[in-house]
């Protein structure tokens, strides 16, 4: 009988989409009973949102103000004294995840299965591997605990239909003063997140400059869609670092992707293999990315953007 | 003796095409091109820039591989790493063992510093450096974009989902690095040539008290699905039709 602790990712005020989609990964368990740890310095909204996850059992408070910002340093001793009793400990598989997890499964002594992609039993989880080039079937040991991260872009959100009960406690852990939070400059552009938008745009290096890429915000803004980019396009500076979309970017799963002037490298082909639909736009109609398009349309991005921008009325 | 150790892995070079092995045990590296992990030599970088401005008096190079790791750490010693320890073994070695290796070496070499890449680009654990800062009880920072060395801290700005993060750290720490902190230096002759004479240390992973071995059994290996091949359409037109068809617009 598997006993599943997912640990909640917020920003301090609302739960992340992720924690939902991790619920779903979960519940892919056969038979499986589901908790989810709120770890933050005003517990209350977030606590009320994990509850009303369809599938969840419980959720378990932790308030302390040391808990206002994601440190894992101090995070994890909390969460490894909580995952007492469970056979399965998941976080997402989002940087706040991927910071924290590996922490928690070194103090309960395993290593962590890495971006779980598919469930295939209790213990036996696919994930990618090589960049998404190779797919892995591995099989923890059942004597242990399973800490885990969940590739977000490989489950829907859980139902918000639920009503679990919740339960303050206190897991009693020693907590480092070693690690301090300075600041965060976030991208607020009043856009849909790109990691969880149901609909993205994305421009490359044909471009040109920042100045072109107005193109791709426009017809982002008028699809209601998030903004990407390809690793040229950042490494040339024509927009920020966190609107990377590929390998070493972000990893998405839109329902529908365009990308504009981008030639297709693995690196990028890699963070949207699970877009349901991608559209390309590219002037050579040999670029790689048509081999992977549902859609392609072959001209100068120029002309075919603030077209299809007005053709969308 | 103010000491940076930097985690260096021997792996598939980033331009190789993977390939599955035909009875889908693995991924196929015999005869293919193998490399420094990208993400290991901006760590070592790194540590060769702070150890410039003078905040650091040597660099280790550590590695746990095969014999021929030698090769990346030569590599890593003709960049400028000053010496380098192979803790040699020809078994699969699980994220938690290789962390428990980098504990030993660290308890030994005393670095006020410890430099890994963010994952490594063929297994994409992501695990080695956050617990290997958990086994030390020492302060972590992932996706490290920005260090910066002063007055027994690191202020280190991280690449996160929602832009960046900056968090000040005490150290001695564990800092693993992403790939916009720096642009690794180009090895030139007369390095490689300097390399050779770098103490290059070869230990055993039982040196280290730690057992060799997997942490999970390898059911299979498969290629990953492939995509259903696309239409072209032959202008704006005929493309919204198609989406407005799939009420994607």
């Amino acid at each position: 009988m598997s006993k599943i602790l997912i640990v909640a990712e917020h920003d301090g005020g609302k739960l992340n989409a992720s924690t939902a989609k991790s619920v779903t990964c979960a519940a892919r368990i056969p038979g499986a009973t589901i908790d989810v740890a709120v770890l933050a310095a005003d517990a209350a909204a977030i606590a009320a949102a994990a509850a009303a996850l369809a599938g969840v059992s419980k959720v378990l408070v932790v308030e302390n103000p040391a808990n206002k910002e994601p440190l894992s340093a101090v995070l994890a001793p909390q969460i490894a004294k909580l995952a007492a009793g469970y056979t399965h400990v998941f976080g997402p598989s989002t940087t706040f995840g991927k910071d924290v997890m590996p922490r928690v499964a070194a103090l309960l002594g395993v290593s962590q299965v890495s971006d779980i992609m598919a469930v295939d039993g209790p213990h036996t989880f696919k994930r990618p591997i090589y960049a998404g080039n190779a797919i892995l079937t591995v099989e923890a040991p059942a004597g242990a605990p399973v800490v885990a991260t969940v590739r977000v872009a490989s489950f829907e959100a859980a139902a918000a239909s639920g009503s679990a009960a919740i339960e303050k406690v206190d897991p009693g852990a020693a907590l480092p003063t070693h690690t301090r939070f300075v600041s965060r400059s976030g991208a607020s552009t009043g856009r849909p997140d790109l990691q969880s938008a149901a609909k993205v745009v994305s421009g490359g290096r044909a471009l040109g400059s920042a100045e072109n890429f107005k193109l791709i915000y426009a017809l982002a803004d008028k699809l209601g869609a998030a903004v990407g980019a390809s690793r040229a396009a950042v490494d040339a500076g024509y927009v920020p670092n966190d609107l990377q979309v590929g390998q070493t970017g972000k990893i998405i799963a839109p329902q529908v992707y365009f990308a504009i002037g981008i030639s297709g490298a693995i690196q990028h082909m890699t963070g949207i293999k699970d877009a349901r639909t991608i559209v390309a736009i590219n002037k050579d109609g040999e670029a790689p990315i048509f081999e992977s398009a549902d859609i392609g349309l072959v001209g100068d991005l120029f002309t075919i953007v603030p077209e299809l921008e007005k053709a969308l009325g | 003796m103010r000491r940076i150790m930097v985690g260096v892995k021997r792996v598939v070079d980033y331009n190789v095409r993977i390939r599955v092995k035909p009875d889908n045990t693995g991924v196929i590296t015999e005869g293919v091109k193998m490399s420094i992990n990208p993400f290991d030599e901006i760590a070592l970088e790194q540590a060769l820039r702070i150890k410039e401005q003078g905040l650091a008096d040597e660099v280790l190079a550590v590695s746990i591989g095969p014999a021929d790791t030698q090769q990346q750490l030569r590599t890593a010693l003709a960049m400028g790493a000053d010496r380098a320890i192979l803790v040699q073994t020809d078994a699969a070695m699980a994220p938690l063992s290789i962390a428990r290796v980098f504990q030993k070496v660290a308890e030994a070499e005393q670095p006020f510093l410890t430099l890994l890449g963010k994952q490594a680009i063929d297994e994409d654990n992501g695990q080695t450096a956050q617990m290997l800062a958990a086994l030390l009880d020492r302060p972590q920072a992932t996706s490290c974009s920005k260090v910066d060395i002063a007055d027994g801290k690191a202020t280190v700005t991280r690449e996160v989902d929602s832009g960046l993060e900056t968090l000040e750290v005490d150290l001695p720490a564990v800092l693993s690095v992403d790939l916009r902190l720096n642009e690794p230096r180009y090895v030139k002759l007369p390095d490689i040539m300097k390399a050779k004479k770098k103490p290059l240390d070869l230990k055993s992973v039982a040196d280290y008290g730690v057992t060799e071995g997997a942490a999970f059994k390898t059911v299979k290996v498969d290629p990953p699905p492939s995509r259903q091949k696309g239409i072209i359409v032959k202008d704006v037109a005929e493309l919204v039709g198609v989406l407005q068809q799939k009420g994607l617009v």
